[in-house]
């Protein structure tokens, strides 16, 4: 286990070496120069001169060789900083630490929510198959599956202002801080991001179980008089849940981009609306480091469901 | 004494394969009567795209065309839809907003499940030194939330029409390669390969014609699959002001006129193009589906 464990994370490292220098080659070589694209874009307000272009360059470091920058980009990373957002000189690491919470939250909440629905959801509908609760939970797969999270997010908002006339606060509240109105920030968009993510378990779950009722082992347990919720909870269960598991993981990378599109919905001051905005602002110091956050715990979570293989299915030697 | 030699084809009755529009026609039968769901939202998908194509002879209005005597009116008779904010006709935009959805989705499964196909043949197939390059230029690619790849080549690139069309493409070449890649290699160890490659056939046509028709129906099957996905990352990215740029319809550019900062959301503004992307995205799932189990149900477990 500890062989593989170390095995896994050497293998990761130069996945997240390509990653850094797939992140930084586009945001460099590709569109010239970022300021280049600032310059150009001539808002009114932000135009540079020749000479003020190449102050400003000389000051971010730009007139190095490419190599060198991103040395200086990997050197700072490790050091926990990020640099400085190019237009309001914030420090970008305090962003991500005082906006990342929330994202956080909304992301566990929705597993956790996906999971509550969608393991009972596909063990019913398989247990009972082809029966009317059946039918009715696969057409809700359907339908949860293609409804994009971040409309069904401008539905929900829609009906509590419009019916409940209500709406969660625009601000960054901390669980510490403040946890019902944390909460209150954060449900909407975990519920939004749960449902979606729910349909894919709910799935899962059902094409598992189906699969598990009919094998040798359930036949067995049926056979030696285990009563049906022993046989549903014991074998069942427990051996729908590996694929559940691994749906989960796969589904990530979707759930972090849903967060993007749900906060904007929301208008959530978390990690992605802030992406959103460097995006829209051309921030690009902003930009290359949150993509990088994204990848790292894209990586780490897909990581950390192939080790919890092993916890979930004894069978599965690390070798 | 003569033993009449018997023919080794004797009791086996020679299957004949209809050919051209019959052909087309048996298995469409077969395939509707395997998965009627399936053969329906085909049908829906072609009645949209015929719809899409004509859309200027079908919409009502001219998609951009602002009234600012009628701004923001919920369905009326003259409108059925309503209009937006710029007194522009929801239905008229919605049918135009059609065309962008097909095109781009359409396009970047067509560029990106195309070159995925290509990309896993050679990398499954030459192997050595090129696969194991190629396997870590596609573990990077999947490093990355599709979504939050999609968005970052959007910032080099631009937003516009082609440029989705490329970001969107890209993201799906990896699970693409990978797919392919691993029917390949089981493919490249089978008997009549083996038998292809004593008999002296080249690499390349090894490639080209051995072992390359194998892959051609789970990567339609992927295609049909990742068409939901494309029309989805579509909208989001036009939603997030990434994508399609305005006054350009666009289903997920509709909805992002309408954030959550407003105060009062016009109900019509938010409904009806989202229910556009839904119906859509529902209809090439269930199509996608549906071909998987049709052509190959052993697929089922590679795929999902």
């Amino acid at each position: 286990m500890r062989q593989y464990l170390f095995q896994r994370l050497l293998i990761a490292i130069p996945t997240i070496i390509g990653v850094t220098i797939l992140i930084f080659l586009a945001m460099r070589v590709i569109p010239g120069d970022p300021l280049q694209t600032i310059y150009s874009e001539a808002t009114g307000v932000y135009i540079l001169s020749e000479e003020e272009l190449a102050e400003v360059r000389a000051s971010l470091g730009l007139d190095r060789p490419l190599y060198q920058q991103y040395l200086d980009w990997m050197g700072q990373v490790f050091r926990g900083e990020m640099g400085y957002s190019f237009w309001t000189k914030d420090p970008i690491s305090q962003m991500i630490l005082r906006r990342g919470p929330i994202s956080a939250q909304i992301a566990l909440f929705a597993v956790i929510l996906s999971w509550l629905i969608g393991v009972p959801v596909g063990l019913i509908s398989a247990y009972w198959r082809n029966s009317f609760v059946d039918q009715a939970a696969r057409a809700g797969i359907t339908i949860f599956l293609a409804v994009p999270s971040f409309w069904l997010g401008l539905m929900i908002i829609l009906f509590t202002v419009l019916v409940l006339t209500w709406r969660p606060p625009l601000t960054i509240i901390q669980f510490w801080e403040d946890p019902g109105a944390n909460f209150a920030i954060v449900a909407l968009p975990s519920i939004t991001l749960g449902l979606g993510l729910g349909a894919g378990t709910a799935r899962m779950a059902r094409s598992a179980a189906l699969e598990a009722l009919y094998d040798d082992y359930v036949r067995t347990a049926r056979a030696k008089g285990l009563g049906d919720s022993l046989v549903i909870w014991r074998h069942v269960f427990k051996n729908a849940m590996l694929p559940v598991v691994t749906t989960t993981g796969l589904a990530l990378g979707g759930l972090l981009g849903g967060t993007v599109s749900v906060e904007k919905a929301f208008a959530v001051p978390g990690l992605g609306s802030l992406m959103v905005q460097g995006m829209q602002e051309r921030d690009w110091m902003m930009i290359q480091n949150l993509v990088l956050v994204y990848g790292l715990i894209y990586v780490f979570v897909n990581l950390l469901v192939d080790l919890s293989y092993g916890l979930l299915d004894p069978r599965i030697r690390y070798s | 004494m003569t033993s009449p030699r018997q023919d080794p084809n004797e009791g086996f009755r020679r299957l004949e394969q209809p050919k051209g529009w019959d052909r087309f026609q048996t298995s469409a039968r077969r395939f509707y009567s395997v998965s009627p769901i399936g053969a329906l939202s085909l049908l829906a998908w072609i009645l949209m795209l015929v719809l899409a194509v004509a859309a200027p002879v079908i919409a009502p209005y001219d998609p951009n065309e602002a009234d600012y005597g009628a701004v923001r009116q919920p369905p009326t008779a003259d409108h059925w839809l309503g209009t937006d904010n710029l007194g522009r006709d929801i239905l008229s935009r919605i049918i135009h907003g059609a065309r962008i959805t097909f095109l781009v989705s359409l396009i970047a499964v067509c560029l990106g499940d195309g070159i995925g196909f290509v990309w896993g043949v050679g990398s499954g197939f030459l192997g050595k030194r090129f696969d194991l390059v190629s396997q870590r230029i596609v573990d990077i690619l999947m490093s990355f939330p599709s979504l939050i790849l999609a968005l970052m080549l959007l910032v080099v690139l631009g937003a516009g029409l082609e440029t989705v069309i490329a970001a969107i493409a890209v993201t799906q070449i990896p699970s693409a390669t990978r797919i392919t890649r691993s029917v390949v290699l089981s493919v490249r160890e089978s008997m009549y390969v083996e038998a292809a490659r004593m008999i002296g056939v080249s690499s390349l046509r090894l490639m080209v014609r051995h072992i390359a028709p194998q892959v051609t129906a789970p990567i339609l099957v992927v295609a049909t699959l990742h068409l939901g996905g494309a029309i989805f990352a579509e909208s989001a990215l036009s939603f997030l002001g990434l994508g399609i740029p305005p006054p350009a319809p666009s289903w997920g550019n509709m909805l992002g006129g309408v954030t959550a900062a407003a105060f009062r959301p016009p109900w019509w503004l938010v409904v009806f193009p989202g229910l556009a992307i839904t119906f859509t995205i529902m209809t090439a799932n269930l199509f996608g589906d549906s071909l998987r189990d049709f052509l190959d149900p052993k697929l089922r477990q590679r795929i999902d």
